[in-house]
């Protein structure tokens, strides 16, 4: 194993996460989906501990974590935004109102930015079509999104 | 039994409930090509992902093709297995394949040897018709394996090998899609990976995705420096398995050939790893001995079972996996590093040259003896014990290349001193066949009385773990067997569980020893050939005329000469070694 250096009372909470799964290998999944929402992303550390809790490869690991784009390996900025990519926001233009974002912040989907404020992801249908295109922020919803309203989005957060 | 009738290409035949179509196809001798699919069946090891579609067959009244590989055949069925839909449909599957593959065959590692190669050879590709994105991967090279996955076709081979045959956990398939590979964790490399360079990866590898690390160049080297004397030692598993390189039959004996082709290729000595197996089981079976007496008086603080560390990929294993149960293997060196150490020392001196003048080159069966022989504490001032390690591949294209007729070659002898072995030591090339030559010599020096019978047919077999009690006069000794580094892990679980009684266990990594090392021929999956290997192992055996490693002569004298008794501190410093805390040492940089 490597040195850890993820903090005692966080690596505390992830082994009992572990261990609220009894430490089955099957609920890996479910283990990694909650380990995300502990650190908010799934660094190689994390992935060791998971690994040696429910006895399975850390390859093994990696593997599920690569698959699947809800895991990443990147720690999301302090204001994450995510773009819904469902149907009804997809056809009313959501793909102009990522590129502004893209360009904007200078990442690409899945980044963060280098000073960690702003991270990039897309996701599918947050059940507000009415809205459409929806952004979020955070836990903020921005409905009727036009790219030209990108850089008032980002304004609000960029103090 | 249970059978089900069903007719495959118009021939009506009955298998077994629950066989697939791909078997009841073979039993009919109907031959389905696969590619993904991989049945070790004496070994018991079996791989189908059914994920490259090779073996797609059309089953009437059903609407798409199937895999013939994991389709349990049923009552009635009708299956064709090379109608022009099936044809089509393979030939498109194969071209897909093909269209993400490196087309770079005639200097690939594999040329000659490529599952991929040879099917599109067979189904008669002479033009890609799909063109697209290729996916690029850097090469990973560590000290006895490369990989290079732009040549990986997903087949899942090497990734099941690795976590369920050997429980290593190194490779795994990771991403998705077009992107997806096979690979260690977060992607990094082998050497920071807990890789034990067995190598069984590459034994399975239908392309040239895994293959070792190749030295024969430096060998050729070496051999044309006139201020360098060249000395060769060969692993026992080599001389049953070369000559399937050479065409000739699994199982035959090639011993004599292949000291008449070392000595052509221009080595100043011909020797023999036998020589060091022998000299293995002097400095094992006494440490054995030692510690069982000791345990035996009451002292609590020598620990048994005593197990083997002769292979070393089992070393590699337990550094990184059971740092915690280090002082439970023998202390003694591999046979290959005990003769690199005698070579540049006693044999050196013998001759009058120094070490840096000396090139001590091993012939194996095994691709973790390249990793070994580059450890540091096998090296003195920098100078290695054992400067280059070959397989027995690597062997075969070196003779090809120097002309040499192999088949035509007349049966030598190994040279003297380090060439003499006994048939305890030719069996340290199958599973079970060290503690069987560390048995017939602990007998001996133990009771003081001659065996009877030197064959242990008790302790042969393929059977993944085996146990034999041993009558040692009186007391009886639990001996216990493993190959595979999956079962040597369910012994060492027992160990650190308090609830193993075994007295001495021996470990190889590879299924079948080191007769099914991952530096031998290839097997394409026919495990006949392994089997085939360890009875000429045992035939080798029974052939010779010293059969006990305390017989043989010129141990004896390396032992007067030179070395003093086994155990001695002489020896302490050139035949044994320590082990070091690996789990540390992975992943994160």
């Amino acid at each position: 194993m490597a040195n850890i250096k993820i903090s005692a009372n966080k690596l505390d909470e992830l082994k009992a996460v572990c261990k609220s799964f009894n430490n089955e290998k099957g609920e890996l999944i479910n283990v990694l989906h909650k380990a995300q929402g502990i650190f908010g992303y799934l660094p190689a550390e994390v992935q060791e501990v998971i690994a040696k809790e429910l006895n399975v490869s850390v390859a093994h690991v990696y593997g599920v974590v690569s698959f699947y784009s809800f895991f990443t390996m990147l720690p999301k900025g302090e204001h994450p935004v995510s773009i819904c990519l469902g149907t009804a926001c997809y056809v009313r233009g959501a793909e102009k109102v990522i590129d502004e974002f893209k360009r904007l912040l200078n990442i690409n989907v899945g980044e963060t930015t280098p000073d960690g404020k702003f991270s990039l992801a897309c996701l599918r249908c947050v059940g507000a079509c009415g809205l459409a295109p929806v952004v979020l922020v955070g836990e903020k919803v921005y409905g009727r999104v036009a790219p030209d309203g990108v850089k008032d989005i980002v304004a609000e957060y960029a103090k | 039994m249970e059978t089900i009738k069903l007719t495959i290409d118009n021939k009506a035949i009955e298998v077994a409930k629950g066989t697939t179509i791909l078997k009841a196809a073979r039993e009919a001798g109907i031959h389905i090509p696969t590619l993904c699919y991989l049945h070790l069946h004496d070994l018991n090891i079996e791989n189908k992902p059914a994920g490259c579609r090779i073996c797609v067959v059309e089953v009437e009244g059903r609407r798409n093709l199937a895999p013939a590989c994991v389709t349990e055949c049923t009552e009635g069925m009708v299956v064709n297995t090379h109608n022009i839909k099936v044809l089509n449909a393979r030939k498109t599957v194969l071209e897909l394949i093909l269209s993400d593959h490196p087309t770079d065959c005639l200097i690939c590692a594999k040329n000659g040897n490529c599952e991929l190669q040879t099917m599109a050879q067979e189904f008669g590709i002479r033009k890609l018709h799909y063109e697209g994105e290729q996916s690029h991967y850097r090469e990973d090279t560590s000290p006895a394996i490369i990989r290079d996955v732009d040549k990986c076709i997903m087949c899942r081979r090497c990734e099941m090998m690795c976590n369920e045959v050997q429980t290593v956990g190194v490779l795994s398939a990771v991403n998705r899609g077009f992107m997806s590979v096979v690979a260690p964790a977060f992607e990094m490399n082998l050497d920071h990976s807990v890789c034990t360079y067995c190598g069984q990866c590459v034994a399975v590898c239908p392309t040239g995705a895994l293959t070792e690390v190749d030295h024969t160049n430096s060998v050729i080297r070496a051999l044309a420096d006139p201020t360098k004397t060249v000395v060769v030692q060969t692993a026992p598993a080599v001389r049953a398995a070369l000559g399937e390189e050479f065409g000739m039959e699994a199982g035959t004996l090639v011993t004599g050939k292949l000291a008449a082709a070392l000595r052509r290729l221009g080595f100043n000595y011909v020797f023999d790893t036998d020589f060091a197996a022998d000299l293995t089981i002097m400095e094992e079976g006494t440490e054995l001995l030692d510690r069982l007496t000791r345990h035996l008086n009451g002292d609590k603080n020598v620990p048994l079972p005593i197990l083997t560390s002769c292979c070393p990929g089992w070393v590699n294993f337990f550094e990184h996996q059971f740092p915690d149960m280090m002082d439970i293997p023998s202390t003694a060196r591999s046979p290959q590093q005990m003769f690199g150490a005698i070579a540049k020392t006693y044999f050196a001196e013998k001759i009058g040259i120094n070490r840096e003048n000396m090139v001590v080159v091993s012939i194996m069966p095994c691709l973790a003896k390249k990793y070994e022989c580059q450890r540091d504490e096998f090296a003195t001032n920098g100078n290695p014990d054992v400067d280059f390690s070959i397989s027995t591949r690597e062997l075969a294209h070196l003779i090809k290349q120097s002309n040499i007729d192999f088949n035509a070659l007349p049966d030598e002898d190994f040279d003297n001193p380090l060439g003499e072995s006994t048939g305890a030591a030719v069996i340290f090339g199958t599973t079970g066949g060290v503690i069987e030559a560390a048995v017939r010599t602990a007998y001996e020096v133990h009771t003081g009385k001659k065996l009877a019978k030197v064959d242990f047919e008790e302790l042969r077999g393929m059977d993944y773990i085996r146990k034999a009690t041993i009558d040692f006069d009186g007391l009886p000794i639990n001996i216990g067997i493993a190959h595979g580094l999956g079962n040597a892990r369910k012994l060492l679980q027992d160990i650190k569980d308090g609830k193993s009684e075994f007295h001495a266990i021996e470990i190889m990594a590879c299924p079948g020893g080191c007769i099914g090392g991952g530096g031998q021929p290839l097997h394409h999956g026919d495990s006949s050939v392994i089997k085939a290997r360890q009875k000429a192992i045992y035939v080798e055996d029974a052939g010779k005329t010293i059969r006990k490693s305390h017989e043989n002569p010129y141990i004896v004298k390396l032992y007067e000469e030179f070395l003093g008794k086994p155990l001695s501190e002489k020896s302490h410093h050139l035949l044994h070694t320590h082990y070091f805390d690996k789990s540390n040492e992975t992943f994160i940089e």
